[in-house]
C-alpha cells in the first residue's frame, strides 16, 4: 500500500487500476471505502433491528396478544438486542474509526489494510446467519440477547446460528481493534504525541483494548453453551456439576465492558463536535483522557451489578455496589468538562451540535438512572423491570446513537464534498428527541410500578404508558428515515463543502479537500 | 434554539399528542409514577432510598444543565458572543472529582444498612420453598405452621381474555388458581429453586425479588405489616410463557391462617391418590384432560395440534402412538435440545392420567391405559 517508502507514484497507479463495480467494494483495502461500507452496513442493520423493535412495540400497544405469539415475541427481543449491539452500534463506530482515524492522525491508511477488508466482510455473513435464523424450524434464539442458560440449551438450531454469528462478529471486532491500536500507535504524523491526539483517537485506543480483552471471553461463554447443547458437557447444568450462574458471571465480565465499548467512542465523537461548535478548545483534555481510561479500567470490576438478585453473598453485593458507584465519578468529570467547554464559548447550533447537546442531556439522565440501579437494595426492586429497559436505552440510543448522528452530520461534508440539508437535519434531531423521550421516559414509570421486561402481554395497570411508549416508538422509527433522505441527498449533490466547512473545527482531517481524495497523507503532514 | 418551522410544527404536534394521551389516560386509570406502596419495613426503606436518590440526582441534573442551558442561551454566536480561550483548570477538576465522592458516600451509607437487613434470613417463623416451573410456581411449606402443605399455583386468567375474545378482568394476568397464603406480622422465609430454567420470584409490594436457579437453593424473606392480596410476576425470562406465571400472595390474620392451614390439609388428604390402584381409561382420561390443560396445552394446544415446528402436535404423533416407555421417558426427563421440559414433579397418578389422556384423545385411539405403577417402574 501507500505506506511503502517512496511509494507515492506507485500508490497513484493503484488509484487508477483498482477494480470497478461490485469488485471494487469486495476487494477494497482503502480505509475510506471500508469505512463507508461499515457505516452503510450498520445503518441497514439499524433498520432491521428497528423493525423488530416496532414489532415488539406493536404487540405491547395494548394488553392481550395481537401481533405475534409469545415465542416470536421472545425471538424479536433477542434479535433486536443482538443486532443493535453487534450489528448496528459497534460497526457504526468502527466505520467512523476507519474513515477518520487515518485522516485525524495524518496516516495514509489503516495499518493492516487487507485485514481491514476481511474484518468488514465477516459482518454480512454473520448478519445473514442471525436474520435467517428466524426462518429455521423452531425459529431464532428466544432467550434474550444475554443468552442465559439453561434456557439457551432448550432452543433449536436458531440458537446455534446465533452462537456462530456471535463468534464471527467477535472475530471481526477483534481484528478491527488490532488494526486501530496498531494504526494509532505506529502511524501518527511526526510530532503528534499520544497526548496531542484528537480525543476521538484516544477513546478508540481505549475501546480497542477493551474489545481485545473481552470479546474472547464472550466467545468462550457462547462456546460453552454450544458444547452444553451438543457435546454432553455440563458447564451450566447443576445436574452435571455445573452452575447456570457461572455463565452470567462470564457473560457480564464481557457485558459490562461492552457497554463502554459502545459508549466510549461516542464520548470521543462528542468531544470533537462540542469544541468545534463552541469555537473554544476542549476543556480539560488531559482529565478527559484520564477519566476515559478510569472508566475503562473500572468497567472490568463491576460486572456482577447485573446480577444482584442471583443470590450472591452480601459481601459481594456490597463490593459490586461500591465499585459501580465509583464509575459515576469519572463519568461526572466528563460531563462537567463538556459543559465547561461550552461555557463562554461562541455557540452555534448546527445539527451535529444539536445531537451532541441531546446526547449530553439524555446520556446524563441515563447515567443517573444507572446510579439508582447501582444501589443493590433499590435494584432488587428494579432489576429485570422496564426501568432497566428505559435506563439502557437512554445510554444506548440517546447516548451512542445520538453521538453517531452527531458524528455523521459533522463529517458528511468531508465524506461527500457536499453540505447536507441543514433544515432536514434539524427536523431529524427534533423528531428524534421528542419521540425518543415519549418512547422511553414513560418506561421508567412502568418499571417502578412493577412491569417485568421481556413480556409480550401485561396487566391492565400498565396499559396507558405502554400505549404512549408504542406511539413514541413508531414516531421515532419513522423519523430515522429522515436521516436516510439527508444522507442520500448529500451524496447526490448540494452546496459544495470547503476543506473546512465548520469555522470552529480543528484537526488534520480538515486540511485535506472535501470530499477527501481516495488517497490522503501519502507523505505525513507537518503537525505542530 | 435554532428550530426550523417544520420541526417546530411536528414537535408541537407530538407534544400535543403526548399531552392528550396523558390526560385521557389519567381520566381512565391511575398512572403510577413511583414504586408500589410497600407493606414491609424493608420495602419502606427501599422506597425512601429510591426517592432520596431520585431527588439528589434531580437536583444535580438541574444544576448542571442549568449551567449548560444558560450557556446555550447567552453564549451564542448569533448573539455576537465572543469565545473565551480557557481550556484547563486543575482546581476545578479536583473539585468536581472530590465533591461527588462525598455525595456518593452519603447515598451508600443508608443503602448498605438496608442491604445488610435484606440478607438476614435467620430466625424465620415460616419457611416456604418456591419452585419455578415452565410456567407456574410450586409451593412447599417446609417449616412452621402449615408444614407439609404443598400445591402448584397456575395462571387463572382464561385464554379467551388473552386472545381478546372477552373483556379482560381487573386482575388480568395477575390472578392464580392457588394463592400463596401467609400470616401477617410473621417472618416468612422463601427458598427459591427451579425445575428447568432460571425464574425469579418477584412481589413488588413486599420488596422481594430472588432468582430461582435450577439445582441451587437461594433465599429471601419478608414480614408483611398489612393483610391483603399482593401480586407479582416471574421476573427472569424463562421461555415462551414467561409473561404468564404470576405470583399472588394473600396476607391474612393468624386466625384466618390457622383456618386455611386446616382446610388445606384436609383437602390434601382427601385428594391423595393410592399409587397402586389400577384404573380404567374412563377414570383416568378426564383427570388427564385437566392436567393437560394446566401443563401441556400452552405449547401442544388444547386441540393437540401444537404450534409446529417448535411445539409438535400430539394428535397423530409417533411418540404418543408408539411404545408407552418412549412417551413416559420423555415426560419424566424432557427432550434435550427442545423446549420439552421434564415433568417428573407431577405424581405417578397425574403422569399416568395425562399420558392416558393423550393416547385416547383427538384422533388418537389406542385404548391403552398407562397405570401409576408403570410410571413408578420407569422412575426408578
Amino acid at each position: 500500500m501507500a505506506a511503502i517508502p517512496g511509494g507515492a507514484d506507485h500508490a497513484h497507479d493503484h488509484a487508477h487500476d483498482h477494480p470497478s463495480g461490485i469488485m471494487r467494494w469486495v476487494t477494497t483495502t482503502n480505509h475510506k471505502d471500508i469505512g463507508s461500507m461499515y457505516l452503510w452496513f450498520s445503518f441497514a442493520m439499524f433498520i432491521v433491528g428497528g423493525i423488530m423493535a416496532l414489532v415488539i412495540r406493536a404487540e405491547l400497544f395494548e394488553p392481550g396478544l395481537q401481533v405475534v405469539d409469545p415465542d416470536r415475541f421472545n425471538q424479536m427481543t433477542t434479535l433486536h438486542g443482538l443486532i443493535m449491539v453487534f450489528g448496528a452500534i459497534m460497526p457504526a463506530f468502527v466505520g467512523f474509526a476507519n474513515w477518520m482515524i487515518p485522516l485525524m492522525i495524518g496516516a495514509s491508511d489503516m495499518a493492516f489494510a487487507r485485514m481491514n477488508n476481511w474484518s468488514f466482510w465477516l459482518l454480512p455473513p454473520a448478519a445473514i446467519l442471525l436474520t435467517s435464523s428466524l426462518l429455521v424450524p423452531g425459529g431464532a434464539a428466544a432467550s434474550g440477547w444475554t443468552l442465559y442458560p439453561p434456557l439457551t440449551v432448550q432452543m433449536g438450531i436458531g440458537m446455534d446460528m446465533a452462537i456462530f454469528a456471535v463468534h464471527i462478529l467477535g472475530i471481526s471486532s477483534i481484528m478491527g481493534s488490532i488494526n486501530i491500536v496498531t494504526t494509532l500507535l505506529n502511524m501518527r504524523a511526526p510530532g503528534m504525541t499520544l497526548m496531542k491526539m484528537p480525543l476521538f483517537c484516544w477513546t478508540w485506543l481505549i475501546t480497542a483494548y477493551l474489545v481485545i480483552a473481552v470479546m474472547p471471553v464472550l466467545a468462550g461463554a457462547v462456546t460453552m453453551i454450544l458444547t452444553d447443547r451438543h457435546f454432553g458437557t455440563s458447564f451450566f447444568n447443576a445436574a452435571g456439576g455445573g452452575d447456570p450462574v457461572l455463565y452470567q458471571h462470564i457473560f457480564w465480565f464481557f457485558g459490562h465492558p461492552e457497554v463502554y465499548i459502545i459508549a466510549i467512542p461516542a464520548f470521543g465523537v462528542v468531544s470533537q463536535v462540542i469544541p468545534a461548535f463552541s469555537r473554544k478548545p476542549l476543556f480539560g483534555y488531559a482529565s478527559m483522557v484520564y477519566a476515559t481510561s478510569s472508566i475503562a479500567i473500572l468497567s472490568f470490576i463491576v460486572w456482577a451489578h447485573h446480577m444482584y438478585t442471583v443470590g450472591m453473598p452480601v459481601a459481594g453485593q456490597l463490593y459490586f455496589m461500591f465499585a459501580t458507584m465509583l464509575i459515576a465519578i469519572p463519568t461526572g468529570v466528563k460531563v462537567f468538562n463538556w459543559v465547561a467547554t461550552m461555557w463562554r464559548g461562541s455557540l452555534s447550533f448546527e445539527t451535529p451540535m444539536l445531537f451532541s447537546i441531546g446526547f449530553l442531556f439524555l446520556f446524563t439522565l441515563g447515567g443517573f438512572s444507572g446510579l439508582v440501579l447501582s444501589m443493590t437494595a433499590v435494584d432488587v426492586q428494579l432489576h429485570d423491570s422496564y426501568y432497566v429497559v428505559a435506563h439502557f436505552h437512554y445510554v444506548m440510543v440517546a447516548g451512542a446513537l445520538f453521538s453517531a448522528y452527531a458524528g455523521a452530520y459533522y463529517w458528511l461534508p468531508k465524506w461527500t464534498g457536499h453540505m447536507y440539508d441543514e433544515k432536514l437535519g434539524k427536523l431529524h434531531f427534533w423528531l428524534s428527541i421528542v419521540f425518543f423521550n415519549m418512547t422511553f421516559f414513560v418506561q421508567h414509570f412502568l418499571g417502578l410500578a412493577g412491569m417485568p421486561r421481556r413480556i409480550p402481554d401485561y396487566s391492565l395497570q400498565f396499559a396507558e404508558f405502554n400505549m404512549i411508549s408504542s406511539i413514541g416508538a413508531f414516531g421515532f422509527g419513522l423519523s430515522q428515515l429522515v436521516f436516510l433522505v439527508v444522507a442520500l441527498k448529500c451524496i447526490k449533490g448540494g452546496e459544495k463543502a470547503s476543506a473546512k466547512p465548520w469555522d470552529g473545527a480543528e484537526g488534520l482531517e480538515w486540511t485535506v479537500p472535501s470530499p477527501a481524495p481516495y488517497h490522503t497523507f501519502e507523505t505525513p503532514p507537518a503537525f505542530k | 434554539m435554532a428550530l426550523t418551522r417544520g420541526g417546530l410544527h411536528i414537535a408541537r404536534g407530538a407534544c400535543a399528542a403526548l399531552a392528550f394521551s396523558l390526560l385521557s389516560g389519567l381520566a381512565q386509570a391511575e398512572m403510577k409514577l413511583n414504586l408500589q406502596e410497600p407493606i414491609t419495613q424493608l420495602g419502606r426503606e427501599v422506597y425512601d432510598l429510591h426517592l432520596l436518590m431520585t431527588i439528589v440526582c434531580g437536583v444535580i441534573f438541574v444544576a448542571v444543565f442549568g449551567v449548560m442551558f444558560w450557556s446555550v442561551f447567552v453564549h451564542r454566536k448569533s448573539a455576537g458572543y465572543k469565545a473565551a480561550t480557557f481550556h484547563e483548570s486543575t482546581t476545578v477538576e479536583i473539585l468536581w472529582t472530590i465533591v461527588p465522592v462525598f455525595i456518593l458516600l452519603g447515598m451508600a451509607w443508608p443503602a448498605t444498612k438496608t442491604i445488610l437487613a435484606m440478607r438476614d434470613t435467620s430466625n424465620a417463623d415460616i419457611t416456604i420453598k418456591a419452585t419455578g416451573y415452565q410456567w407456574k410456581w410450586g409451593y412447599d411449606y417446609l417449616k412452621g405452621e402449615g408444614e407439609g402443605i404443598s400445591f402448584v399455583s397456575t395462571l387463572a386468567t382464561p385464554q379467551p381474555q388473552i386472545r381478546n375474545e372477552t373483556t379482560k378482568g381487573t386482575d388480568y394476568l395477575l390472578e392464580v388458581d392457588n394463592e400463596l397464603v401467609v400470616p401477617v406480622g410473621k417472618k416468612v422465609r422463601i427458598l427459591t429453586t427451579a425445575n428447568d430454567v432460571i425464574h425469579a420470584w418477584w412481589v413488588p409490594a413486599l420488596a422481594v425479588k430472588q432468582d430461582a436457579v435450577p439445582g441451587f437453593i437461594r433465599d429471601t424473606w419478608f414480614r408483611a405489616e398489612k393483610t391483603g392480596t399482593y401480586r407479582g410476576q416471574c421476573a427472569e425470562l424463562c421461555g415462551k410463557e414467561h409473561g404468564y406465571m404470576p405470583i399472588v400472595v394473600r396476607i391474612v390474620t393468624d386466625a384466618e391462617y390457622a383456618e386455611w392451614v386446616d382446610g388445606k390439609k384436609k383437602a390434601m388428604a382427601a385428594a391423595a391418590d393410592d399409587p397402586n390402584k389400577m384404573y380404567a381409561v374412563e377414570e383416568l382420561a378426564p383427570r388427564g384432560e385437566k392436567i393437560f390443560a394446566a401443563n401441556c396445552a400452552a405449547c401442544h394446544q388444547a386441540n393437540g395440534q401444537g404450534l409446529p415446528p417448535a411445539f409438535p402436535p400430539l394428535d397423530g404423533s409417533k411418540v404418543v402412538l408408539g411404545p408407552q416407555d418412549g412417551q413416559i421417558n420423555i415426560l419424566l426427563n424432557g427432550k434435550s435440545g427442545t423446549a420439552m421440559a421434564a415433568f417428573k414433579h407431577l405424581s405417578d397418578t397425574e403422569l399416568a392420567a395425562v399420558i392416558t389422556y393423550t393416547r385416547n384423545s383427538w384422533s388418537n385411539a389406542t385404548g391403552e391405559v398407562v397405570q401409576p405403577s408403570d410410571i413408578k417402574v420407569a422412575r426408578n
